[in-house]
């Protein structure tokens, strides 16, 4: 293809890309298009594609079907070697992975220059390294200091260096997927600031992602993936946020939304709780919640929250400090007790903590209350009560699965989300813990969760929504805290706060109101 | 290039295919050693099966080795089930015959009818207490249960030489480090005149059922299951994770104990420290040769002991070492570990121009 008139040259095609995972199609005849100093994002639900998509780009996967093509020196589009990282690599493309590819016991420099500095004369290599890092870093404005190890670094600053390690071996292509997930806002604004700058200097950058405010806000044109199909491709000026959802998972969406409601009494109280230890301790949390409320708690992950969600669930003894629910003094670090005396709780890690993956899903729908009355007699177990339980949940809770029989382990993210919805909330429980409840699941899955938190508080449950995604943090709360370094600070009412007074909480800043 | 692709769904074709491929494969092995021996080969498998099928006698010989297996590998499936690596069916199978000797060599006299549960309680709770401190050093202070249980062994086997050279040597014995022997109203009966074959069979097959039944539809099979498949999610929905780990230990120490008292009460009549020829560490062959099924455990150990009785006649008849059937056993639990890989895993080969093509 020939660029037209005003228009930038194609630097990088895929076409007709198809990808099959034994009988799971993760692409289908895909057609990509990216252009000098152009920001694409590629954006849609878990499962939709987009990361084999880039894979496939990368060279770690080789398409069934299609063709990768790059801008050569002279401008013209060449077939690249599928299936070969070195190949993208030597034509120019750099990938910054979700999770980082950096050693982390080397410093930033090391890290920068490993495989490009030769093994004969290092250190004069090493000084010409060091003179084109400094040039780099002034042209993309990525400040790093390079001497230090890369675990001392923070996560924001270690993405960096990624970034710096594919301009130092000249990647004109830089790809990044999901490079948000793990940043405070402040840090993602920073971020495609700095793609900007990149992109105004000729680099074409795709970035995955499935958070449509920042698809929005960096991207020139959007593409957008479905069930391993390409069904939107457009500028981004002509899209908007109910728009580019539809597109992203196919129908309609009604975003969630809580009715004003006036708390109840007081029902879970924590005071100068401290427990953990090292960096997701917890020190001197408190906080009171009140029966109808979701009180969101807002940071960036390793601060302290799952360390408070573990002490909530009866995971974790509190080393200093008391718990009370509705005013009796809850001890027992027991998760049995938690749950008899009606604390529902959702975990972060739904794999490890919400379900046995091995077990059907009619087991694990009653694994919090075998021991009770309704599935067992005398020690054995009741097939017929936990059966039909199973079969009235997965009605309710729409689980989509062959039946109670079928292993939990097979299903999808939300799936097994629901699940642990099904068996928590129907307990009708007083408080309800949940830990980035909507973490990994799409729209949909999230939609679900949401309602059926909204769903709880109506009924008069008071909620702690414990997540990182500020968009339902403030959808969802009455009430949000920020958590950093494990302090909590005191929770506002979220139609006092916005978005930029969570992030700089998030970051560690504390707000005018927190000095006072 | 080797690719792995795992497998969504296991059929149960495959799952009771695979061990049975894997002994298949190891009988298949073995040959190779027999030929280099310079026997037969042929002859030499259908003198082992006629030594273990062959005749009436060959069966009862084949049922009663296979009776104490039948419970040490028990003893090793239902603590597998749960992630805990009893080794110790040994030390737990001396256990227990010492205190079936203890109880009923005299120090009580009773009729049958109580005296054999006696000494078989007895032999339980011996084998069961012998799991109580490994698997509170697991929970409490996380001790490797594998090293705690297979040292345990040789503290036990020690602690019975000891017993049988002092306070439980036979007097009568002409100075043989033995026990006094089982009164009669100890032991357990025979099955069928004349034959080795005892009711500990019986017990053994009973026990089989009863595990099966308790770990498919009991509330604490249920929590061991779960805790065995992963602890974190069942701590996490409230399950007394310490507690299923503590009754999981005490079952299977309990299930060897039985063995040790099958092997004194049923078979020899009196207690010697040789009494058992690893019957706890076949045990644990024969529970991962049965996918750690109850029910498998039963065919497992017959296969087992049909090797040992089987091999043991050839040898005597063509002079292969009967070392035959421990080379057997021991690469069927290899196979068995091998076919595991099979099973869970889809293994393609991709040949560099078969991706170039793909491509």
């Amino acid at each position: 293809m020939t660029s037209g008139p005003g228009e930038q040259p194609v630097v990088l095609a895929l076409s007709g890309i198809t990808k099959r995972f034994g009988a799971l199609l993760a692409n289908e005849a895909v057609d990509l298009e990216l252009r000098r100093g152009q920001i694409v994002a590629l954006l849609g639900e878990n499962g939709a594609g987009k990361t084999t998509l880039m894979n496939i780009l990368f060279g770690h996967y080789v398409a069934d079907e299609g063709t990768v093509s790059v801008a050569g020196a002279d401008g013209r589009l060449e077939p690249m070697e599928p299936g070969s990282p070195g190949a993208a690599l030597r034509s120019g493309i750099g990938m910054v992975h979700q999770h980082f590819t950096l050693a982390e016991n080397l410093t930033a420099f090391e890290n920068i220059v490993l495989g490009t500095v030769p093994l004969i004369r290092p250190g004069l290599a090493g000084r010409n390294a060091r003179a084109r890092l400094a040039e780099l870093m002034r042209r993309s404005g990525l400040e790093v200091d390079l001497d230090v190890r890369v675990s001392r670094l923070s996560v924001g600053e270690q993405q960096r260096v990624e970034i710096l390690k594919a301009l130092y071996r000249d990647a004109r292509v830089l790809v990044l997927d999901e490079p948000t997930a793990v940043l405070t806002p402040q840090e993602s604004d920073t971020l495609f600031a700095t793609l900007k700058s990149l992109a105004a200097q000729g680099i074409a950058i795709v970035f995955i992602s499935h958070k449509l405010a920042e698809v929005l806000a960096a991207s020139d044109r959007v593409a957008v993936l479905r069930l391993g199909r390409k069904v939107a491709d457009l500028p981004t000026a002509e899209c908007d946020r109910q728009k580019l959802a539809e597109l992203m998972v196919g129908h309609a969406v009604t975003p969630s939304r809580r009715e004003p409601k006036a708390p109840g009494a007081a029902l879970l109280t924590l005071d100068g709780v401290s427990a953990g230890e090292g960096r997701d301790s917890i020190r001197d949390v408190g906080f009171t919640l009140h029966e109808g409320e979701i009180l969101g708690i807002a940071g960036v992950s390793g601060n302290g929250q799952s360390t408070l969600a573990r002490l909530l669930s009866g995971l974790l003894p509190a080393e200093r400090g008391s718990l009370f629910l509705r005013d009796k003094p809850v001890h027992a670090h027991d998760a049995g007790d938690m749950i008899r005396s009606g604390i529902a709780r959702i975990p972060e890690d739904r794999h490890r903590d919400g379900v046995v993956g091995a077990m059907t899903v009619a087991e694990n729908l009653v694994i919090e209350e075998i021991r009770g009355r309704r599935y067992q007699r005398f020690g054995f177990l009741d097939f017929s009560a936990i059966a039909a339980r199973a079969r009235e949940a997965i009605a309710a809770y729409d689980i989509r699965c062959p039946g109670g029989g079928a292993v939990a382990r097979l299903l999808s993210g939300g799936n097994i989300q629901k699940i642990v919805l099904a068996r928590t909330l129907d307990a009708e429980p007083v408080v309800v813990l949940a830990a980035q409840p909507s973490r990994g699941l799409d729209i949909g899955a999230t939609g679900d969760v949401h309602r059926r938190l909204l769903e709880a508080r109506a009924r008069g449950a008071g909620v702690i929504l414990i997540s990182e995604d500020l968009d339902e943090l403030f959808a969802l709360s009455d009430r949000i805290a920020v958590i950093h370094r494990g302090h909590l600070s005191t929770p506002h009412p979220s139609e006092e706060l916005d978005r930029a007074s969570v992030g700089l909480m998030m970051a560690g800043h504390h707000t005018e109101s927190e000095a006072a | 290039m080797i690719r792995f692709e795992p497998r969504e769904n296991v059929s149960s074709a495959r799952r009771v295919g695979a061990p049975v491929a894997a002994a298949l494969v190891a009988l298949l092995l073995a040959s190779l050693p027999i030929a280099a021996a310079g026997a037969p080969v042929l002859e030499a498998y259908l003198l082992m099966a006629r030594g273990a099928f062959g005749s009436v006698f060959a069966f009862s010989e084949l049922l009663a080795r296979a009776t104490p297996l039948i419970l040490t590998g028990l003893a090793a499936a239902v603590a597998f089930r749960a992630r805990l690596w009893n080794i110790g069916g040994e030390g737990q199978l001396y256990a227990g015959a010492l205190a079936a000797v203890a109880v009923g060599t005299g120090a009580i006299s009773a009729p049958p009818a109580l005296l054999i549960p006696l000494v078989v309680l007895a032999g339980a709770f011996a084998g069961g207490m012998m799991m109580l401190l490994p698997t509170l050093l697991k929970v409490r202070l996380g001790a490797d249960e594998v090293v705690t249980t297979l040292l345990l062994n040789f503290v036990v086997i020690l602690a019975v030489q000891m017993m049988l050279e002092g306070p439980m040597k036979d007097p009568m014995g002409m100075g043989w480090p033995q026990s006094e022997p089982m009164l009669d109203e100890a032991m357990l009966p025979k099955l069928l005149e004349r034959m080795r074959v005892h009711s500990g069979l019986i017990l053994a097959l009973v026990m089989a059922v009863a595990v099966h039944v308790f770990l498919k539809r009991t509330v604490w099979g249920f929590e061991i299951r779960a805790v065995g498949e992963n602890p974190e999610a069942a701590r996490h929905a409230g399950i007394p994770v310490t507690a299923t780990f503590v009754r999981v230990g005490l079952l299977s120490g309990a299930l060897a104990g039985l063995a040790g008292v099958s092997e004194v009460a049923g078979l020899k009549g009196y207690l010697t420290a040789d009494l058992s020829p690893g019957f706890g560490y076949t045990g644990i062959v024969v529970a991962m040769l049965a996918g750690l099924s109850p029910l498998g455990v039963v065919f497992a150990a017959l296969f087992i002991a049909g090797i040992f009785v089987g091999a043991d006649s050839m040898s005597r008849a063509i002079g292969v070492s009967n070392y035959l059937a421990d080379l057997v056993v021991a690469t069927s639990l290899i196979c068995v570990l091998v076919s595991g890989l099979f099973v869970r895993f889809r293994i393609r080969l991709v040949t560099p121009k078969a991706r170039k093509a793909d491509a």
